[in-house]
């Protein structure tokens, strides 16, 4: 076998090829969970256990300030709990990433002709598809609380507006699981990063009684629009402003963390 | 230099390294190394751990940008043609780099459609090479549940399947028991068979003599020796004979009676008294029959009887020896000689 007989023409990966590579790491990704079903036990239990926590622990008292009861309350914050699931799964993606870093397997990835997006792809893909299982396990359990659901197209909406969310944040958490050493320095991360986004946001009460400077970060906090957006599509009332607010953080996020974790993706040695 | 010429001569080349660099702070992980490696043939880089030999596979399978020279296989440039340069290698780590929660199959599968093979033929290369590599029967189960021999067969099937034109082995037995060893040794002597060119790093002179035509040695990022494995073993002084008489008096007569009859030439009989040995160097495995021959007509009871390859040590010892003037040495050359004597 000389060099001659080696075909040059694969120096660049066709847009098929592109696809394939992701179709196969995608497969790879979804036999993990069948290897391992234990992995889905967060998105199964963290709506059902923050549903029940919140609308029979606080939700009689926010309630009564909100002027709704429990009831109304309810109306309120399961919107909110679909922007918050697709946050706190999307952090998964990066500890996963990390772990196939710790392992051999990732040299053998980076040693195949396929792009370096491919496998970042791949993960986001499945991260998604967790996402959505868990928002579905979400609305059973708050229909089963008394969440009426005003408008069917809505809901759709607001869960695909917290898809496009959940995948640009995601860039974040796959940033962090190629530069941080392991799993737990991820999650440690992420939390930090979550924690002060979740609760300084609408998604359990309103904003109103917050002092000023707290109002001025959660106005701006994309978990607020992206709260509110849903509220507003799944519910009733004013959705404009808040879905372009979320879609510009998503755009701009995308853009840039993008570019960046596959960077560091591609360099790291 | 005249080594290349040679080299040049006798095939083409399928994987040329010059004056490669790859620092990493104050460590010289490697510090210009030169090597050819040419098709069909397995290349041995035997050096101990830190020696740079990872560092060197990682450069030449794209894992790992160099600081300087060049790195080139089947005339594709590891810093410029990266992706030319994937499409004809396979690379077995020193960690088995499989999918661990991915049952044995599935692997095969996912790399085959990584390198675009279609679905069927995917399916039917993971099939053969599960056969091939005998884990048909555990072709369902996670890799997480095999033995290491398996684990390790596995990741060698999975760097077979886009039939490499160049095979990079890191260390492959590493960390396995004897038997096992044996079982890799075996699958990597019939992809030789298959005419892939193996590029292959090892801490056992065993290994390398095992597997390699030729040989390189590394030490602390730099080349200290190479060629071909015979006149590598004839420099660091070949195998060791070591025979145990049954009666420990005849040790000292049977030393001599052998210096006496001059077949090992000029290395001479060592007795370990320690042990009832007698060391006798020899060179090829004629040498070896002569001698066994000369003490059976002797007439002398042997209770035991081995060979010993020089260990990584010894070799070493014996080629940074020969490096002795050499200005950058730190070690100084008369510590070095007590050890040797």
């Amino acid at each position: 076998m000389s060099a001659a007989t080696v075909t040059p023409t694969d120096a660049r990966i066709p847009l098929r090829g592109h696809l394939r590579h992701t179709g196969a790491l995608i497969r790879r990704n979804l036999l993990w969970i069948r290897q391992d079903p234990e992995s889905m036990f967060d998105a199964l239990l963290m709506p059902v256990v923050f549903t029940l926590l919140f609308v029979y622990v606080f939700g009689g008292s926010i309630g009564q300030a909100l002027g709704g009861g429990q009831d109304g309350y309810v109306q309120y914050v399961i919107p909110g709990m679909i922007a918050m699931m697709s946050m706190t799964l999307s952090q998964g993606v990066g500890t996963g990433f990390s772990q196939d870093f710790n392992s051999g397997v990732m040299d053998r990835f980076r040693s195949l002709p396929i792009g370096r997006g491919s496998v970042l792809f791949a993960k986001v893909s499945v991260e998604l598809v967790r996402m959505l299982f868990a928002t579905t396990v979400l609305m059973i359990v708050s229909v089963a609380v008394g969440f009426d659901i005003a408008s069917w197209p809505g809901l759709f909406a607001a869960v695909g507006l917290s898809a496009v969310f959940a995948s640009s944040i995601m860039w974040v958490f796959l940033t962090l699981g190629v530069v941080l050493k392991n799993a737990q320095s991820v999650q440690a991360m992420g939390f930090l990063v979550l924690f002060p986004l979740q609760f300084g946001s609408s998604i359990f009460a309103p904003t109103d009684s917050m002092p000023g400077w707290l109002q001025a970060f959660t106005d701006y906090n994309p978990l607020s629009t992206l709260a509110d957006a849903a509220r507003g599509l799944m519910v009733g009332g004013p959705v404009a402003h808040d879905l372009w607010v979320t879609l510009g953080w998503s755009v701009a996020i995308t853009a840039v963390m993008a570019p960046v974790a596959i960077h560091k993706f591609r360099t790291k040695s | 230099m005249t080594r290349i010429d040679k080299k040049a001569n006798g095939g083409n080349v399928a994987v040329s390294v010059r004056g490669l660099v790859k620092h990493y702070g104050e460590t010289k992980a490697l510090d210009g190394v030169d090597l050819d490696v040419r098709e069909g043939t397995v290349m041995g880089v035997l050096g101990p751990n830190g020696a740079g030999k990872t560092t060197l596979v990682r450069i030449l399978s794209t894992l790992l940008a160099p600081d300087a020279g060049q790195a080139t296989v089947v005339g594709y440039d590891a810093v410029r043609q990266p992706r030319q340069l994937r499409r004809v290698i396979g690379l077995t780590g020193q960690y088995a780099s499989v999918d661990e929660k991915l049952p044995g199959w599935e692997n095969l599968y996912m790399i085959g459609r990584l390198l675009d093979l279609p679905r069927k033929e995917a399916r039917a290369r993971a099939d053969e090479l599960l056969e091939r590599f005998s884990l048909t029967d555990a072709a369902k189960r996670p890799a997480s549940t095999y033995s290491g021999g398996m684990r390790r067969r596995l990741d060698l099937a999975a760097s077979m399947i886009g039939r490499p034109a160049v095979l990079f082995l890191d260390e492959p037995t590493t960390g396995l028991d004897p038997r096992t060893r044996n079982e890799v040794w075996d699958e990597v002597k019939r992809m030789v068979g298959d005419g892939v060119t193996v590029l292959l790093t090892t801490q056992y002179m065993e290994e390398a003599e095992q597997l390699a035509s030729e040989l390189t040695v590394v030490d602390r990022g730099k080349v200290i020796a190479g060629g071909e494995i015979e006149e590598l073993k004839a420099k660091v002084g070949g195998r060791t004979l070591r025979v145990r008489p049954a009666d420990a008096l005849q040790l000292r007569p049977l030393a001599g009676y052998l210096d006496e009859l001059g077949i090992t030439g000029l290395a001479s009989t060592t007795v370990d008294t320690e042990t009832g040995t007698l060391l006798v160097p020899v060179l090829s495995d004629e040498q070896l029959t002569a001698i066994v021959g000369a003490i059976t007509a002797r007439g002398i009871t042997l209770s035991s009887v081995s060979t010993e390859l020089p260990s990584l040590d010894e070799v070493f010892l014996s080629l940074t020896g020969h490096r002795a003037s050499a200005p950058q040495d730190t070690v100084p050359a008369d510590a070095r000689e007590e050890v040797t004597v």
